[in-house]
């Protein structure tokens, strides 16, 4: 790490520093540069190991853009994945964090690995006969399906990375949106590393 | 000085007597107590490996193992009995309540745990906390459910600060009350989940051997921390025949707890790397020395190295004071010359410290040509507060013990410029602030004087715990700590009324030491209903009661921050002698320099517990001070401004 040389206004008439007149400032932890990150939290399935993940979250400060969790194919063991946004140590802190909790057994950033990444959306859309024909056109054009449809409305599922569904949204806004429902991201490697199957037991 | 009761009852000479001495065992229900010698011990076993530890040790396993047959069938409550005596709790902290009394009713049943009836719950878990900080193991305490739960709070998340190995119990309305909002009835699981540990809630006694043996071992391993485990009343009373685990069971159990204990092998390379390189590096010793009980191997690295030694709040007694090496107390009001040798440093070796920003200020202008190397037994630790070149995961003890013999041997010689230039900045700060002008030689009774003469008074042999507030920082910085764990503080919650009772755990802790409470006028008021503890147990703290009449650091932000603004700084006590009379505890007062050392010599001579009622300068206050937000660089070291 090297040290930014800049000065600051504070009076240090006390610090006794090496013959300079400025002293550098510490660089704070971190780069500064918000991304978007994918954690994998691998959790023992113990009563409240939800509400201690979340309240982890809130209690540090770390913001939360979606939560997904599920089983894993162990019976005893559930997977949590979870996106925020923040820079590389705020994101770091947050696995070391996670880390402390007694049940959580492994976690992993994905930002920039490659992934299969993916959520699923309902969206219900108002429709008249009129315009049925081309939702159903948008939604092929999204490779997502509809899944209930009535007089007024349409359900149309949609499954894909976040900023694909993200578009169908937008698409499918101009008809009118009366409900929407989003899954949060899930994610996992490609190829055949597997982030479970070390922790088999 | 006046004596208002108890002419001294002999000196204190019998302190260490009895210390290993086995006691005799206490039998249940045979009060009152034949009357304690000073310092002997209650069913406590000596942690220092003596014989008598050994004894000791050997008589409880074989009570273990022959334990007499229960003539009633063993229920969820022995099974919490058990667990305790399996980790070698010896005496514990609790007060009963409804859900509760399945455990007292069969406590008379164990007669080697030791039960100390606390005056609120609070003072339950400090004295579990000052008992941890002693002796290094884990401190228990215990409360009812509802009010008795939360009343633990504050002390729970007073240890979860200070990383205190703790078994907090609860108890809880029964199962199937549970979420019924029952009489008593409050979510305290949900209440400790952020501040502690980890957490239980047990429904079923099959679970207990289990949850207690897990709860042990995750408060003292790794970092240490409180663990809360609240129990069903109907779990207490169920019939069990479940089993204790083995130590392996339990950690097999615990797939995701698994601390890092050895560095990195690269890491301490490179550190010794900076180490060779540096020109005025200095140590910062933190709580993290203690808890791995690694005072020697800092020691031994220090010596090879010749790099001064600074310390934090709960870092003090790391190394003991009069070392050559040992150069003070660190951060908000630590000493001048600590500070500016770190804002002059080139190399910082932080162990076992978190970087609060008690200790650097604003981490923007925080020793500005340092280089970090950082080592904690807690990963997040690690870049958390500030950027640091060198991160060592790992326990203090092993670290350093690994590192010393990479490092070259550096005489003192070898740094004498800058040794000597830290010594002329050391001889410069310590003539310069306030204590240094010497009031107390006018006649003013200054804190800092009384602090001084406890110390040389007990031949810095004593613990001494301190409340919070300008007492606190009075206390760390003048009462020259030579061992390891004789200052117990609260520093991450920095909880008035934790004196007190934190004393009498570590009084009962480490009985073969003088046990001092340092506490403020405010603080006292909060927790001082534990005197009737001390004097119900004869649990013999010394307590110096330091009475400014003022919430005096209150009293001095708002002098110097708030412009003398003195709004809620003024509070009213009682005659402070005639209350400790009326728990039966012996009071001494002072209010002249003169009268102190009679005063301490008086307290120390009472078989028991004593008071020395201190009436110290109204408006005396601590300097160096950092303001909050200020950096290291900013201390405010007098003040001349408004006098009230
Ligand atoms: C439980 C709690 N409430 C409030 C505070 C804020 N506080 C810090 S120091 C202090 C004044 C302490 O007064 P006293 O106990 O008389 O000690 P002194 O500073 O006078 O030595 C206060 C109110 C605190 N630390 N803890
Ligand atoms: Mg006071």
């Amino acid at each position: 790490m090297s040290l930014p040389v800049e000065d600051l206004d504070s009076d240090r008439s006390n610090g006794a520093g090496p013959a300079h007149s400025a002293p550098p400032a510490r660089a704070l932890p971190g780069s500064g540069e918000v991304n978007r990150h994918v954690l994998v939290a691998i959790v023992l399935n113990r009563p409240g190991v939800l509400n201690r993940v979340a309240s982890l979250m809130r209690a540090r400060n770390f913001n939360i853009e979606s939560l997904s969790v599920s089983h894993t194919d162990q019976a005893d063991v559930s997977r949590m994945t979870i996106t925020l946004r923040g820079d590389d140590v705020a994101v770091e802190q947050v696995s070391k964090q996670l880390y402390r909790l007694i049940d959580v057994l492994k976690v992993q950033d994905f930002a920039g690995e490659p992934t299969v990444e993916h959520e699923l959306a309902l969206i219900k859309v108002r429709a008249t006969d009129a315009n049925r024909a081309e939702i159903v056109k948008v939604a092929e054009l999204y490779r997502a399906r509809l899944v209930d449809i009535t007089e007024g409305s349409v359900i149309v599922e949609a499954a894909g990375s976040e900023p694909e569904v993200d578009a169908i949204v937008a698409l499918l806004r101009s008809y009118g949106i009366k409900e929407l429902v989003r899954t949060g991201t899930v994610v996992m490697a490609r190829g055949s590393a597997s982030i479970e199957e070390a922790l088999k037991r | 000085m006046t004596i208002t009761k108890g002419e001294p009852a002999g000196p204190a000479a019998t302190a260490a007597a009895g210390a290993a001495a086995r006691p005799a065992a206490p039998t249940t229900a045979a009060p009152p107590r034949r009357p304690a010698q000073h310092g002997e011990r209650h069913g406590h076993v000596p942690h220092d490996g003596t014989a008598g530890a050994a004894a000791i040790e050997q008589a409880r396993n074989a009570m273990l193992r022959d334990a007499k047959p229960l003539k009633r069938s063993r229920i969820g409550a022995d099974v919490v009995c058990e667990a305790l005596l399996r980790q070698g709790v010896d005496v514990f902290f609790g007060y009963p309540g409804g859900v509760v009394l399945p455990l007292y009713d069969v406590l008379g049943d164990y007669p080697e745990l030791r039960h100390v009836l606390v005056r609120h719950e609070q003072g339950g878990a400090h004295a579990a906390d000052g008992y941890a900080r002693v002796t290094g193991r884990v401190g228990v305490c215990l409360g009812t459910s509802g009010p008795g739960a939360t009343n633990l709070v504050t002390g729970i998340g007073t240890a979860l600060l200070d990383s205190i190995p703790m078994v907090a119990i609860t108890g809880n309305v029964p199962g199937a009350l549970i979420g019924k909002d029952a009489f008593q009835e409050i979510d305290i699981n949900g209440i400790t989940l952020p501040m502690t540990k980890h957490n239980y809630l047990v429904r079923d006694a099959d679970d207990l051997p289990r949850v207690f043996a897990e709860a042990f071992h995750i408060a003292r391993t790794g970092r240490p921390g409180p663990v809360h485990i609240d129990i069903t009343k109907d779990a207490l009373q169920q019939e069990t025949s479940a089993q204790h685990p083995t130590e392996a069971e339990v950690i097999a159990g615990l797939p995701g707890f698994r601390p890092n204990f050895d560095g990195h092998p690269r890491q301490l390379k490179v550190a010794a790397a900076e180490i060779a390189r540096a020109t005025r590096p200095v140590i910062l010793a933190g709580h993290g020395v203690l808890h791995a009980e690694a005072w020697a191997d800092l020691l031994a690295f220090a010596e090879k190295t010749s790099i001064p030694v600074a310390w934090t709040l709960l870092g003090i007694g790391a190394i003991s004071e009069d070392h050559p090496l040992a150069y003070g107390f660190m951060g908000m009001h630590g000493w001048k010359h600590v500070n500016r040798a770190i804002q002059s440093a080139d190399l910082l070796i932080a162990i076992g410290m978190r970087f609060d920003d008690r200790v650097t200020g604003n981490v923007r202008t925080y020793a500005p040509y340092a280089r970090i190397i950082h080592v904690d037994i807690d990963p997040a630790e690690i870049g958390k507060n500030v950027a640091v070149e060198v991160p060592i995961v790992g326990d203090a003890g092993r670290v350093l013990r690994a590192l010393t013999p990479m490092v070259e041997e550096t005489p003192p010689a070898a740094r004498a410029e800058y040794l000597a230039e830290l010594a002329d900045w050391r001889a410069e700060s310590e003539a310069s602030s306030w204590h240094g002008s010497g009031a107390w030689r006018e006649g003013v009774l200054t804190a800092d004087f009384v602090c001084e003469r406890i110390g040389d008074l007990t031949d810095h042999r004593a613990t001494y715990v301190a409340d919070v507030g300008q007492n606190q920082m009075w206390l760390a910085r003048y009462a020259g700590f030579r061992l390891p764990n004789s200052h117990v503080s609260s520093g991450g919650l920095g909880t008035m009324g934790f004196g007190l009772p934190a004393a009498m755990g570590a009084a009962l802790g480490r009985p073969e030491r003088e046990t001092w409470a340092i506490i403020g006028d405010g603080g006292f008021q909060m927790t001082s209903q534990e005197l009737m503890t001390l004097v119900q147990d004869r649990i013999p703290v010394k307590i110096a009661l330091f009475d400014n009449k003022k919430l005096g650091m209150i009293r001095q932000w708002q002098e110097i921050i708030y412009g003398g603004n003195y709004h809620s700084a003024h509070l009213l006590g009682p005659d402070f002698a005639k209350l400790a009379d009326a728990f039966g505890i012996p009071a001494f007062r002072a209010r002249t320099p003169d009268e102190v050392d009679p005063a301490i010599e008086a307290a120390q001579a009472v078989d028991g517990p004593a008071l020395v009622w201190f009436e110290i300068a109204e408006t005396q206050n601590i300097f160096p001070m950092m303001p909050a937000g200020k950096g290291l660089s900013d201390l405010i070291e007098k003040w001349d401004g408004p006098e009230e």
